[in-house]
């Protein structure tokens, strides 16, 4: 990678959940804490910081999978994300950039301006989470876009929360 | 115990009998060290008392007794007064057992609670509010201080503000698993860590299952919490059956294989562990005396910083929440009936928000992404 910046990019990580790959299933995983531990200690810290999301595909069930066509399709998702990129390139028209994902602290605090609620939820979240000051930004810019997604001006509780859900799970922050 | 007696203890290959015979024929450690191998020989098959004639030479009695002293390690034998009373009417005792703080007391209630070492979040549950109770009826909790199980009911014991004891499968000046080091150092001060192994002996697979027949000799009681079918914690079972001590199964769900110990325990007629509060009620019938010695503990567990209290919303989400994750689909699912139960016609908030606040004031968890559990 040398010397580019993790901030210009877009990365994925696809993962096991542990080194057999049936954890959480208790019945069937049989990696011990320490094997749970090392597995997920290959991401290093300061990696795992930089990783806003965190998404799990569990199994699929046989009866979903032969009715597919149900739910949303990627094209009206396609539709979705467009919109929401519109609603972004409107807002930084005249920057040099176009996505939430790059504001500076500056345009943080008036593009991503909490109401008290929000506030209060924000200040438990840094309490208890113990987050680094990155970790609280990144966290505002997901909720900004998750709002984009919803049509929505402010930043509700709502977009808040679901960003924080992205974020942290038992295995991401040992048991917060 | 002097420096003859631990001397002896450290002969190799003449066992617990064989050191037992010879302190009822000498009488004292030193009787022993100084006699003769005629006399010895009477005790003692030909080659083992040679044997024991030899390490007189490499043994420096002095220096290798200030060595223990000198670690802060204390050790007792069955030539000793203060030999646990409970170890002494087991089949197989040990000779010898070394401790660093104290030994448990005769007098109080002793209960061993045990269990998988990659234990359930239910075990883990188990085992806290079984390990609390105990410590806060300051009744002494006895464990291997393994990962899961064992060292978890031994910190819920300790939080409580009572005492635990831990038998381990290595010296007691090597704390191992090392990630127990915090339960490790509060046992020096809140109890005590024991061995039948020599200080310095590293901690290897085949020391463990002999110090489980400690573990059940040195309670009244055990409870197993979590066992697979195959497990070493079956091992303390039979140990603690052979002894005559009571024993306790925390029945699990039939599917899940973590309780299928358990459920063969309660099935071949184990008592059953239906909750701390049934627990605490057989103690009192079967050790009437033992418990009257304990000490209660109170108010030492509810300390902490002040969190924003529960809403009434927060609290219906809480009811709906298992100790094993579930999809939040699910969870509003089960929402729906509750919902009219209660009179609120929707929520003020969407799911999702009041779960992260749960999950950010203690008492849920998001497991995985869109999982969320119980936090105990």
């Amino acid at each position: 990678m040398g010397g580019a910046s993790l901030n210009c990019i877009n990365f994925v990580i696809p993962m096991n959940p542990c080194k057999c790959g049936y954890f959480p299933d208790k019945n069937r995983c049989r990696c011990s804490e320490p094997e749970l531990k090392k597995y997920w200690s290959r991401l290093s810290g300061p990696l795992l910081d930089r990783i806003d999301m965190y998404v799990e595909t569990g199994r699929i069930e046989l009866d979903k999978l032969q009715s597919m066509g149900q739910g949303e399709s990627s094209r009206r998702i396609r539709q979705r994300v467009i919109e929401a990129r519109t609603v972004q390139e409107e807002r930084f028209r005249n920057k040099q950039y176009s996505f939430n994902g790059d504001m500076d602290t500056a345009e943080l605090e008036r593009f991503c301006e909490l109401g008290g609620k929000e506030k209060r939820l924000m200040e438990l979240a840094y309490r208890q989470l113990d987050l680094s000051a990155r970790t609280y930004h990144r966290v505002l810019k997901v909720a900004r876009t998750i709002a984009d997604l919803d049509h929505s001006e402010r930043i509700g509780e709502e977009h808040l929360s679901e960003a924080l859900a992205y974020r942290f799970t038992e295995r991401t922050c040992g048991g917060k | 115990m002097d420096k003859y007696l631990y001397w002896l203890a450290n002969v190799d290959g003449i066992g617990a009998a064989g050191r037992e015979r010879l302190i009822e024929a000498f009488g004292t450690g030193a009787a022993v060290y100084g006699a003769g191998e005629k006399h010895l020989e009477m005790v003692l098959e030909k080659g083992k008392a040679s044997k024991l004639l030899e390490t007189r030479g490499t043994w420096d009695l002095d220096r290798e007794y200030e060595r223990l002293r000198e670690k802060h390690i204390s050790c007792v034998c069955t030539a000793d007064k203060e030999y646990p009373e409970r170890l002494r009417h087991i089949p197989d005792h040990p000779f010898c057992i070394y401790y660093k703080g104290q030994m448990p007391q005769t007098e109080k209630l002793a209960v061993a609670v045990v269990g998988a070492r990659e234990c359930s979040d239910y075990g883990r549950f188990i085992a806290t509010e079984l390990g609390k109770e105990l410590g806060e009826a300051g009744i002494q909790v006895i464990s291997g201080m393994a990962r899961g199980i064992d060292g978890v009911s031994q910190l819920a014991a300790l939080n409580a503000g009572g005492e635990s004891y831990a038998i381990l499968g290595n010296g007691v000046d090597i704390c191992y698993p090392k990630d127990n080091r915090p339960i490790y150092d509060r046992m020096l001060v809140q109890g005590g860590i024991l061995s039948i192994y020599a200080p310095g002996t590293a901690p290897k697979p085949q020391l463990f299952p002999p110090r489980n027949r400690i573990v059940s000799g040195l309670a009244d009681v055990l409870v197993v919490v979590e066992a697979r079918q195959k497990s070493g914690t079956l091992i303390t079972v039979d140990m603690a059956l052979e002894q005559g001590r009571e024993v306790y199964a925390v029945p699990g769900r039939i599917t899940d294989r973590l309780s299928d110990g358990c459920n063969k325990l309660v099935k071949d007629g184990a008592l059953v562990f239906l909750s701390p509060k049934d627990f605490m009620e057989g103690l009192r019938q079967s050790f009437p005396d033992k418990l009257a010695c304990c000490i209660p503990n109170r108010d030492k567990a509810n300390e902490g910083h002040a969190m924003p209290p529960i809403t009434p919303e927060e609290a219906v989400v809480l009811e709906t929440l298992d100790l094993y994750p579930q999809p939040i689909e699910r969870i509003r699912e089960q929402l729906q009936f509750k919902l009219t139960e209660r009179g609120f016609r929707t929520f003020s908030n969407n799911l999702l928000t009041i779960l992260m606040h749960l999950c950010l004031k203690g008492v849920a968890k998001q497991n995985s992404p869109g999982w969320f559990s119980l936090h105990i």
